[in-house]
């Protein structure tokens, strides 16, 4: 590269986004890293702490290993059955004449929702008693109303039904741009086969879908494992903090809510903060190699 | 033409799964807007009913009286619009230099502003605080907008359009005497318009839905949001039910009606910004 050609002015372009993302991305970033290793409740200085954080957290925190396997369980559900039923969906839609921007449209609306909106109207859909709309079907069909928002039980599932309804219209969308580009020749191709409409799916419908399905697969488990807003707004008025009874909605996103926010517990939840971070690197890079190796 | 014509069987039950979906997805919205002109006495009945008889706009009306709605409205819509703006220019400016102007260390400025945006948002989040609240920006607008002003995602959304635009016809505009901001202001945004209209859209969804980074820096009723301000409203008034779908019925409006408008560069866009991966 010859100096002539060199545009010093390109600093210049770049300047105002550099100088954002220093002072809000990566000073952040090493700050809470070294907040992680410190006690740090805003009105004292910051003590350095060590390890401290991180071995009472692990070792010693019961409600950190709660909010784990909440996230975990909320993970588990809300990936695979959002997933399937887009894909579900996607496929149903290709079979459509017309229609199909409709539908997409209608599907992707919550999408675009506040998250805000999209809880409190859940809430009082899934009210308690016989007022709520979910129960009073409950009851239609012969079976007991369920105190959704307020069961222990019941708490996480009714914010994973949520959860799934809120983001099928996104993965949908991205499986219908996918199955577009599949060229109907190998659909033809499989039926002078003789391959069957289901055998046709999981061996050419599938597989040509794999980059998308990768993609949607770590973007759905990324995201739900990050979730919060959702669980901040649907615990919330159950007269306990921000997990609901028992903690039993309480996810790792709230709990470091929970610590930095309402505690103000800053060192403590810097190092939660660290911990998720692991998690969803460890999470992406076996995302990737899970679906990888299945060729 | 059907792609895979499935047993005429498997089809019926597709249409009717379509069918079911569509229902399950526009019901929510239906009875958010029915409830929020539900009389008191209508509200808590069983069975829930579908339709309301005598319709009332005393929710909307309590919802503007006893919570500073209007206010809320216009903190929104001003942060939105000044983010948005702003992201679209600072984004374009930096999306065009890290693509076509060459200067030592912009590749790898470039690197670490991508490679940021896999590190999840919590991480930032208790020091992103700190330092708003350091510099003395707690409740201000200063600390919703500030942040955002050039987020990572606009300037890759910008470079990966503008490497698409021939060297020629930059080189061109340079030997006619074009000077490099001249380049960008005549050349370059013409021809990004569509990624510029995306990252618009995208921008101002985000910002409007927002509710964490608001939630931790905004704690006068004065200065939130419309999204805090139904979270407290879910807090304050949460049996009132009425009111609170009164409250989601005005969050949800404006931007549905954004979308339904923009409809098709909206999904094309969601498209466009996942498929580099």
């Amino acid at each position: 590269m010859q100096r002539l050609n060199w545009h010093p002015i390109g600093y210049l372009f770049i300047a105002p986004a550099v100088v954002l993302f220093l002072v809000f991305v990566v000073v952040p970033i090493f700050a809470s890293l070294f907040l992680s290793f410190t006690q740090y409740n805003v009105l004292h200085p910051p003590v350095w702490v060590g390890l401290a954080n991180f071995l009472t957290i692990i070792l010693q925190d019961p409600r950190f290993w709660k909010a784990f396997r909440n996230t975990i369980f909320y993970v588990l559900g809300v990936v695979p059955i959002g997933i399937s039923l887009a894909l579900l969906l996607a496929v149903a839609l290709e079979e459509l004449q017309r229609g199909k921007q409709f539908f997409k449209v209608l599907y992707f609306i919550p999408t675009v929702t506040s998250v805000v909106a999209i809880s409190v109207v859940w809430k009082w859909l899934f009210a308690g008693e016989k007022f709520g709309l979910i129960n009073s079907w409950l009851i239609r069909l012969g079976l007991e109303p369920i105190d959704w928002l307020l069961s222990p039980t019941w708490i996480l599932p009714a914010i994973m039904i949520m959860s799934i309804w809120a983001g099928l219209g996104y993965n949908l969308v991205l499986f219908s741009a996918g199955l577009s580009t599949i060229p109907q020749t190998l659909y033809e191709a499989a039926k002078v086969d003789g391959a069957g409409w289901w055998t046709r799916f999981w061996h050419v419908t599938v597989p040509m879908l794999r980059p998308t399905l990768i993609f949607v697969v770590v973007t759905s488990v990324i995201a739900s494992f990050q979730v919060f807003d959702q669980v901040y707004i649907m615990t919330s008025g159950t007269g306990e903090g921000v997990g609901g009874v028992l903690d039993s909605g309480l996810t790792l996103v709230a709990y470091l809510y929970d610590q930095g926010f309402q505690r103000f517990h800053m060192g403590y939840a810097s190092a939660i903060g660290y911990l998720i971070f692991g998690c969803v690197l460890g999470l992406t890079l076996l995302n990737r190699r899970l679906l990888k190796s299945r060729d | 033409m059907p792609k895979m014509k499935p047993e005429i069987g498997w089809r019926i039950c597709l249409v009717i799964l379509l069918a079911i979906g569509a229902t399950v997805m526009i019901l929510p919205y239906y009875w958010m807007f029915i409830t929020s002109i539900k009389p008191p006495e209508e509200i808590h009945t069983y069975p829930p009913q579908f339709f309301v008889r005598h319709p009332t706009w005393q929710p909307y009306v309590d919802l503007f009286r006893l919570l500073p709605m209007g206010r809320s409205l216009f903190n929104s819509l001003f942060v939105a619009t000044a983010v948005t703006l702003s992201n679209v220019v600072f984004c374009s400016l930096a999306g065009y230099a890290f693509s076509k102007l060459r200067f030592p260390g912009r590749d790898g400025m470039f690197f670490t502003l991508l490679a940021s945006m896999m590190i999840p948002w919590q991480v930032n989040l208790i020091p992103g605080y700190l330092i708003v609240r350091s510099l003395g920006w707690l409740n201000t607008f200063w600390a919703l907008i500030i942040p955002k002003l050039a987020l990572p995602f606009g300037i890759f959304l910008c470079r990966q359009y503008i490497m698409s635009i021939p060297n020629d016809l930059i080189e061109a505009a340079r030997i006619d005497g074009c000077t490099e901001f001249g380049i960008y202001r005549r050349v370059i945004l013409p021809l990004i318009t569509p990624a510029l209209a995306t990252l618009s859209i995208f921008t101002f969804l985000a910002q409007w839905n927002d509710f964490v980074w608001p939630l931790v820096v905004i704690h006068s009723s004065s200065m939130r949001t419309v999204p805090l301000t139904i979270s407290v409203l879910n807090g304050q008034f949460g049996t009132n039910f009425a009111m609170v779908m009164a409250g989601a019925v005005v969050v949800t409006v404006p931007v549905i009606a954004i979308f339904l408008v923009f409809q098709r560069q909206f999904l094309k866009g969601v498209v466009l910004t996942t498929i580099r991966e």
